[in-house]
């Protein structure tokens, strides 16, 4: 029982980190087709500009200023570099999102160092919440929790109550009619893109700290993203934001789990020393998104909640 | 395209033939043969040994992505399959004369392996096109890659199975005739890559001239019109990615022999995105494009490496701008050049594409110089750096200067170059 709860609590911390991640690029990815291999490293810029910003000014600041920063840099980035390659056709802009990783991760190299850096969690929030059965809670953890429903509460009022999210809502399925009402398409473009890179770099900015902030956590979490909005499913925040917490419960609960395949598939006469025998269920935690990923796309490619097959 | 139902005057002529699929053959075939004439040194084999691995590696990722139009971020699980297969069968190949041809003959090994693996995965990969074969092949990698570091009685763990490609060790004899060819030493090595590689560049030329290969350039461009002509995609696809996986192998089977270690790394999703590099900055719509492309990528990576710690930033940006501005990459480039010389007008626009020339490379100056002083300032030990005697440390302003009078000079020429143009 102890176990299941904090396995459901982490879980569904590590799922709406998930959904900061994948939200935006749910909607970078149905409004323009691009599937945006650099989202992960937009995180990575929130963690490592919240550690330089929050250096000078506190932690509290830098939770607004650098998601900012990253949002800005994304429009530009949207402005002077995928606008451009638009023309060229969908490969072309996820080649171009995938050079651009490997330049953001050696500019942070350069920048910040190849080690991680200290990014440590606010002394305010380093301690308990509460404590259950002898186990104290980590107030950061409430502190994330708290983050992301503000932001998905956020989302989903910009989105369903006001004109913008109106206009991008309409962009997201039929982009040529919004264009042929009088819309600047580009310019929608261009804001939704912002604003998806900003809230990676928040994803980055609390989850830098609750994770670890070097040069590889854009390469950790890139494809775990992407598994998030493909079982998601095209053109749907509500299937992003179900596939993200399934998978953070799964990743949770299988690390949790303390069996091996000699516990589950003995009866069928596997060796408890045997190779195949020993894998415990914990180590194949990180592999479960992938394989997840590979079977939703052979069985249903529209993925849990998509419109449309991409 | 030739079409026989139409008159034979239409298509090419012998000479013409000859001129475009066999004379590019001979001439690389030549150059193979006289590089060892020139007496390289050991540094320079074990380049041109990479050289020759990667080649081989990019044509069969270029099957894929050039001419199938499937964006595979995975290509390495193929390559390090059929690489793994070679590696566990050198080390059963026993001791003797015979040795060496098993040894030699390896890469068909790899070419099974690599077949057999793109058999087994491609069934499920090969079903769409386009985003959702790229995200099959990017979870694929993953979970290939996971595994082999959990199977460690196959995969070797995280320091990989290693082997011993040499199995004689005296001069051959053969009717009277001395050959002193053992596999052992790095020249001789350099002959089995150069055969391996001319034979297996030879190869998927041919196959890009069988109805298979002309087909798999159809559905990449309309499937649903390749359907109506009676073809299957999804076979046409399933077939295409069997050959790119054991051309893949092939490379596998060439690397195993050459580096005599194989690693979960070589499986891994680093490898299947510098593969991708090197077909695409070498330019994929072009069959030289990705020996081009393998060539550069090899040749900068070893030689790049040894000046500066930033050559993956430098990668990037030559990733980028090919992207951008040439996106039929270094091939599309020279090809472009060639054209631009020899049609009619030449002097004028060659005049403009020097002046463009001049512009990008006064801006990668300063680019040049803003990276290499911020790599020094990070790495923390003091260094300056010095181009041609001239110390620019990072705190003084004719540092800056250098930075960012060139970029600004250089990117505004570009722009007036641009608005100069006509459309």
């Amino acid at each position: 029982m102890e176990t299941f709860v904090f396995s459901v609590l982490n879980g569904v911390t590590y799922g709406l980190l998930l959904f900061m991640l994948s939200s935006g690029l749910t909607l970078i990815f149905s409004m323009m087709g691009v599937l945006n291999f650099a989202h992960a490293s937009f995180y990575m810029l929130g963690a490592y500009f919240a550690f330089t910003i929050g250096a000078a000014t506190g932690f509290w600041v830098a939770l607004f200023l650098a998601p900012v920063l990253v949002g800005l840099i994304g429009a530009a980035v949207e402005r002077w570099g995928l606008r451009k390659v638009h023309t060229n056709g969908h490969v072309a802009e996820l080649l171009f999102t995938f050079g651009l990783a490997y330049l953001i991760e050696e500019i942070v190299k350069i920048v910040w160092g190849k080690l991680s850096i200290p990014y440590k969690i606010p002394p305010l929030l380093d301690g308990p919440a509460f404590t259950l059965w002898g186990t104290d809670y980590p107030a950061y953890r409430v502190f994330m929790l708290a983050v992301s429903i503000t932001m998905l509460v956020a989302l989903f009022l910009l989105l369903k109550k006001t004109r913008a999210g109106l206009i991008i809502q309409a962009a997201l399925t039929h982009p040529a009619m919004v264009g042929h009402l009088g819309h600047n398409v580009p310019k929608i473009f261009m804001t939704v893109f912002g604003i998806g890179c900003g809230l990676a770099g928040l994803a980055g900015v609390i989850g830098g700290n609750y994770l670890v902030t070097d040069p590889s956590m854009a390469y950790a979490m890139g494809p775990i993203v992407f598994v998030v909005v493909v079982i998601g499913g095209m053109g749907s925040l509500a299937g992003a934001f179900v596939a993200s917490l399934l998978i953070g419960l799964l990743q949770t609960f299988a690390v949790a789990v303390d069996a091996t395949f000699f516990d589950l598939f003995g009866w069928a006469g596997l060796g408890a020393m045997t190779e195949v025998g020993r894998i415990s269920i914990s180590s194949l935690a990180p592999m479960l998104p992938f394989l997840l990923l590979v079977l939703i796309l052979m069985i249903r490619p529209r993925g849990l909640m998509g419109d449309r097959e991409f | 395209m030739t079409d026989t139902a139409l008159s034979p005057a239409l298509g090419p002529t012998r000479s013409a033939q000859f001129r475009d699929r066999v004379l590019p053959f001979l001439a690389f075939a030549a150059v193979l043969v006289a590089i060892p004439a020139f007496g390289p040194s050991r540094t320079w084999l074990t380049l041109f040994n990479s050289m020759g691995i990667n080649i081989v590696f990019a044509l069969s990722y270029t099957m894929l992505l050039g001419r199938a139009g499937l964006l595979s971020f995975g290509h390495a699980v193929y390559f390090g399959l059929g690489g793994y297969l070679a590696m566990h069968l050198m080390a059963a190949i026993p001791e003797g004369v015979w040795g060496v041809a098993g040894v030699f003959a390896l890469p068909v090994v790899g070419f099974a392996g690599g077949a057999v693996a793109g058999a087994v995965i491609g069934w499920p990969s090969c079903r769409r096109a386009g985003i959702p074969f790229a995200m099959i092949s990017l979870g694929i990698a993953e979970l290939v890659a996971s595994a082999a570091f959990i199977f460690v009685s196959v995969f070797g763990g995280e320091e990989g199975i290693s082997g011993d490609r040499m199995k004689w060790f005296d001069p051959i004899a053969i009717g009277g005739l001395e050959i002193d060819f053992t596999m052992g030493p790095l020249g001789d090595v350099y002959w089995f890559i150069a055969f391996w590689t001319f034979l297996a560049t030879v190869l998927m030329y041919a196959f890009t001239r069988t109805p298979l290969g002309r087909m798999s350039e159809a559905v990449r461009d309309n499937p649903e019109r390749a359907a109506f002509v009676g073809y299957n995609p999804q076979q046409v696809r399933y077939l295409v990615f069997i050959a790119a996986g054991g051309f893949a192998g092939v490379g596998g089977g060439m690397a195993a022999v050459n580096f005599e270690i194989f690693t979960p790394e070589n499986l891994s999703l680093a490898p299947s995105g510098f593969v991708l590099l090197m077909a695409y900055i070498g330019g994929i719509r072009y069959f030289a494009g990705p020996i081009l492309g393998a060539v550069v990528l090899t040749w900068m990576q070893s030689s790049f490496s040894a000046y500066t710690e930033a050559w993956l930033l430098y990668l990037g940006l030559l990733f980028i701008v090919i992207v951008m501005f040439a996106p039929d990459g270094l091939a599309g480039v020279v090809a472009r050049l060639a054209k631009g010389v020899t049609a009619p007008g030449a002097a004028p626009r060659l005049g403009r594409w020097a002046g463009r020339t001049v512009a990008a490379l006064v801006a990668l100056t300063g680019v040049v110089v803003l990276v290499e002083v911020a790599v020094r300032w990070s790495g923390g030990y003091g260094e300056t750096f010095e181009p041609f005697g001239l110390p620019l440390p990072a705190d003084e302003p004719i540092t800056w200067v250098l930075v960012g009078v060139p970029i600004a000079l250089g990117l505004t020429l570009l722009r007036l170059a641009a608005t100069g143009d006509e459309p």
